[in-house]
């Protein structure tokens, strides 16, 4: 059997989250398979981070452009890369990186590839990929071949790998790109807050009951990490801009957590929403419709609850 | 200096008619004639748009435009900006108009917004410059058969709760006296399935012969039309009419006053003629076989929905059945009958609310809620099923709630029959 | 510059997803389909650059149902061609069966790029664009928000990364573009419009041999909790404690 192998994503301060995800997952799959790890990094940026990484060998793929990231080049470097180690399973997060390189590489190689990922089971040495496809609405069991198969991987399916190792360093060069060249990087625009591209909304309704009370969804959001949007009502009512409105005539989101307090759940409503991950409802009423589609519910007072929960995160 | 030259003929034989033009010619160009009036011409000369150019801005139709009391629309502001310069294709104003009709009801000239708004509508959505919140329920009509976008397998689950046994045509197998027309927002929206279940309870205990068309049924397309969509609503037509022509039925009835005027004036020239009623017009010739139970005790206003009253002039229908139960006190609303005020839901206005409240200081439908809150009404009672949610929500945003209760007629109706234990089911 | 679209359709989610829950199969025979909202940027963004550099728009997609609706649509909406690809195919047609067919048909042709929707709801075993690009050996960029021709046979793609951090990236062709957004909302093509064009204009049909599926024995499953929300009992602190720990259990707490 083939190694495993983890394709490393380079972020603001070292290997992303999502990767280190992946190689947690590698690791115990290795040890229930008695196989070993590979991991796949790119560029000198985060060398030492490389060096450390808890896996039986490390790949540094460098020279070219490997220091900034470049579809292109990286699915060429990486498809040679795979030649070489030929693994048995490949792990690559479900990022923009993970769309170009997965798809890329299993067309490229001919090796299947299961996207969404969010679990890899093993039984009697046979894997099973779990992958939440149709918006979540169902989950996908997909035995993994026996020559051996691509998993592009959710973010956030497993806890991340932060042990220290020493593992077996194979230094790699890379071929610039022919085809592709990264013009620039543009850093986001801060003043506008746009709730579609948002993980996390608290989103208020008419129990909001008024613009005085404001503070205490922005005070949440912020210990939540996202931001406040809103159902039509409070738009309407001039209290938060139109662009923070979700809905039939507002934003349509599919954010990781939607915190709805004070919605009753209008279909106009829930038509810009439904597709959330995790939905969350604090509302007076059980029975209304927002109860409906929710995960969770609740009908205590938003207006305590609210800062209670922001103390409370904030405190840790 | 030189002397004045007329400009027009002295006299003019027009089909052998003397016309003497002396008393009144024109000596030279007016102001009026120096404008470009090509962007006023590419407008009257869509079909159906023509009689904009009619208007000689007197001025009656923006005393009586809804939309005006809120904003700055009316007819007579369309012409003139029009005549202007200003595309009305590109021009806010062009989905503004719900097409309430009552500006034609005191037009001189007959400049016919019912014709040109649809006319002109469909130029825009043809060039893209249609509300995009329009066009998703234009899309979601075309995908699903309603506007909603709701699950058309889903269109007769509200039967499962209605209390009685609603007949679906293709599983009774067997004519029927009235096929009932129910329509999308009483199908798919919880207070439209409560009253569509209060008049099923109401048919059920008058022993109506019915039955519905459930999933075969797709919207009757006629505020489609209105909004510009009028590929959308021959589509809508062609299936519905296929549909109903499949089965054996003495006459339609319809919840929707929007469906009661593609089907009395629209559905026949494309094939589709049954004689048809709305379902207050149905009631009232059967008022003799009702039995009331119990008595209401409230005040209560009606609202003419503008495709029952002003378009199809049935003022009369839904004001015996509510004259005839117990315990109402019924107050009419200054703006009633003829001169009613407007939801603001039709001629697509249902689909373009966040698009409107831009150009209007408040909703015509939170208008309408203060109207009937200054006539002290509990109850505001309504016969379309725009009104309920609109209302309901303009109760709400005006700071109303508790005070006034919007309910469908056929609502009050199964409440005082004994068929609904309280106002609303649940 | 020729440009390809690939579209296909994939089960609706207005409706329930046909499962039968023993077998966990999916009936994909008893399912309606529509369009993938995907496809319809990719679509959008190809008609953008068509109206900004005068490019050649063909549509493509596999015969796995009713399609033609589709192509009409984006007929009417602007592309000049529509091709289907015909054989002995059918809805429970995967991905990468697809990708093969048309990865052979547009290695034939002489398109400069080709946009399709970045993901689609129903790829399990791989999205469609990076699929085709990686069996044609093209170059290949997903999650992209514009596409312009810039100048001779280079195009300039904006891509985006997790943050809203955006880059910049100039590609040759041929080049194979997954998008994720088009610069302006999709264009609506009005009812009539589409039934004059479904009535007037014809669909190209390629006959194509189907590929062997590379996975086996895929089983569907409905994640647990559907239906009410389950409520959370209890004083304000204990609301809060439960809602803490599910935002734990879902690793949505923001780590330290």
């Amino acid at each position: 059997m083939g190694p495993i192998l983890i394709v490393l994503e380079n972020g603001a301060a070292g290997v992303t989250e999502a990767t280190k995800e992946c190689v947690n997952k590698a690791k115990s799959l290795a040890a229930q398979l008695g196989t070993t790890t590979v991991a796949v990094g790119f560029g000198k940026q985060h060398v030492s981070d490389l060096r450390r990484l808890a896996v039986t060998k490390v790949v540094i793929a460098s020279g070219g452009t490997m220091d900034l990231y470049n579809p292109d080049a990286y699915e060429k470097v990486l498809a040679e890369i795979f030649g070489n180690v030929k693994p048995y399973l490949t792990l690559i997060a479900n990022t923009t990186m993970g769309l170009d390189l997965g798809a890329g590489l299993a067309g490229r190689t001919q090796t299947p590839l299961i996207a969404y990922g969010i679990d890899i089971e093993e039984q009697d040495g046979r894997l099973t990929a779990i992958s939440q496809v149709f918006a979540g609405k169902l989950l996908a069991r997909v035995p993994i071949p026996e020559d051996g198969a691509i998993v592009t991987v959710i973010p956030g399916s497993w806890p991340a790998d932060n042990e220290a190792g020493d593992p077996e360093i194979e230094e790699w060069t890379a071929q610039d790109s022919e085809a592709m060249r990264v013009l620039r990087v543009v850093e986001p625009e801060q003043s506008d807050i746009d709730i579609t591209k948002a993980d996390i909304l608290v989103s208020v309704g008419r129990g909001i009951e008024g613009p005085d009370n404001l503070p205490l969804a922005e005070d949440l959001a912020e210990a939540l990490g996202g931001v406040v949007s809103c159902s039509r009502p409070v738009v309407d009512a001039g209290w938060l801009p139109k662009a923070r409105q979700v809905g039939k005539s507002g934003q349509t989101v599919k954010p990781k957590l939607y915190l709805a307090c004070g919605i009753s759940g209008a279909p106009e409503h829930l038509q810009g929403m439904r597709d959330a991950d995790l939905i969350i409802a604090i509302n007076t009423d059980e029975s209304a419709s927002i109860m409906d589609i929710a995960h969770f519910g609740t009908t205590a007072d938003m207006l305590e609850l609210m800062p209670a929960l922001a103390e409370r995160l904030k405190g840790g | 200096m030189q002397k004045a030259k007329a400009i027009e003929l002295d006299i003019a034989v027009v089909d052998g008619v003397e016309l003497n033009g002396s008393w009144n010619r024109m000596f030279e160009p007016r102001v009026i004639s120096e404008y470009d009036l090509s962007v006023l011409d590419s407008i009257t000369q869509i079909p159906g748009a023509e009689s904009l150019g009619y208007c000689y801005q007197c001025g009656k139709c923006t005393g009586v435009c809804p939309v005006d009391t809120v904003g700055d629309y009316s007819p007579r502001k369309v012409f003139r900006r029009t005549q202007l310069g200003i595309s009305l294709i590109d021009s806010p104003d062009l989905w503004l108009c719900t097409t309430c009709r009552n500006c034609l009801r005191v037009c001189p000239k007959e400049v016919n917004m019912i014709n040109i708004m649809p006319a002109v509508r469909e130029q825009a959505v043809l060039e893209g410059k249609a509300p995009d919140e329009l066009l998703t329920a234009f899309e979601n009509t075309a995908r699903y058969g309603n506007p909603i976008g709701e699950s058309p397998r889903k269109r007769a689950d509200w039967t499962k709760n209605a209390g009685v046994a609603v007949p679906i045509m293709s599983q009774r197998k067997a004519p029927v006296d009235v096929l009932w027309f129910v329509e999308c927002y009483p199908s798919y929206h919880p207070r439209g399935k409560e009253a569509s279940s209060a008049l099923a309870r109401v048919f059920d205990a008058l022993s109506v012969d019915y039955g519905i068309l459930g999933t075969e049924e797709k919207c009757a397309g006629d505020s489609q039309r209105m909004a510009g969509e009028r590929g959308l609503f021959e589509m809508l037509a062609e299936h519905n009419i296929k549909m109903l022509s499949k089965y054996t039925f003495n006459q339609l009835v319809v919840t929707d006053p929007h469906a009661y005027n593609a089907f009395l004036h629209e559905y026949p020239k494309m094939g589709g003629e049954w004689p048809v009623q709305h379902y207050t017009q149905f009631l009232a010739e059967r008022l003799n076989q009702v039995h009331f139970v119990k008595a209401l005790n409230k005040r209560v206003t009606f609202h003419d929905p503008c495709y029952l009253g002003r378009h199809n002039g049935e003022y009369e229908a839904p004001r015996a059945l509510l004259a005839a139960l117990p315990g109402i006190d019924l107050v009419e609303m200054g703006h009633c009958r003829e001169t009613s005020y407007c939801c603001g839901g039709g001629g697509g206005g249902m689909w373009m609310d966040s698009f409107t409240r831009d150009y209007a200081s408040e909703r015509l439908s939170e208008r309408r809620v203060k109207e009937a809150i200054e006539y002290g009404a509990e109850i505001l009672a309504v016969s379309c099923p725009y009104e309920v949610p609109r209302f309901e929500d303009a109760v709400k945003s005006t700071g109303h709630d508790g005070e006034l209760q919007v309910m469908d007629i056929a609502e009050l109706m199964a409440y005082c029959m004994g068929l609904n234990e309280a106002l609303v089911l649940h | 510059m020729r440009l390809a679209v690939l579209l296909k359709t994939v089960p609706d989610l207005v409706e329930e997803l046909a499962l039968d829950e023993d077998a966990r199969t999916l009936l994909f025979d008893e399912m309606s389909y529509v369009p993938s909202e995907w496809d319809d940027q990719a679509l959008e963004e190809a008609l953008i650059i068509k109206e900004e550099s005068g490019a050649e728009v063909t549509v493509i997609a596999v015969d796995t149902g009713d399609v033609d609706t589709m192509l009409f649509t984006a007929l009417a909406k602007g592309a000049d061609y529509a091709v289907k690809i015909v054989g002995d195919f059918d809805a429970a047609m995967s991905n990468w069966q697809k990708a093969r067919v048309v990865a052979d048909y547009l290695g034939r042709g002489d398109f400069d790029a080709v946009l399709s929707g970045v993901q689609a709801i129903d790829d399990v075993d791989g999205q469609l664009p990076g699929l085709v690009a990686g069996f044609l050996g093209w170059p290949h960029a997903s999650v992209i928000t514009e596409v312009r021709v810039a100048g001779g046979s280079h195009l300039q793609l904006r891509q985006e990364y997790a943050g809203g951090l955006v880059a910049e990236l100039e590609t040759v062709t041929p080049i194979v573009v997954g998008v994720q957004a088009a610069r302006k909302p999709p264009r609506y093509a009005s009812v009539a419009k589409v039934r004059q064009v479904a009535k007037s204009a014809t669909i190209d049909e390629v006959e194509a041999d189907v590929a062997e599926a590379r996975l086996a024995g895929v089983e569907y499953v409905r994640p647990v909790a559907a239906g009410h929300a389950e409520m959370i009992e209890g004083d304000i602190d204990e609301v809060v404690d439960r809602i803490v720990a599910i935002l734990e259990e879902r690793n949505l707490l923001r780590r330290a």
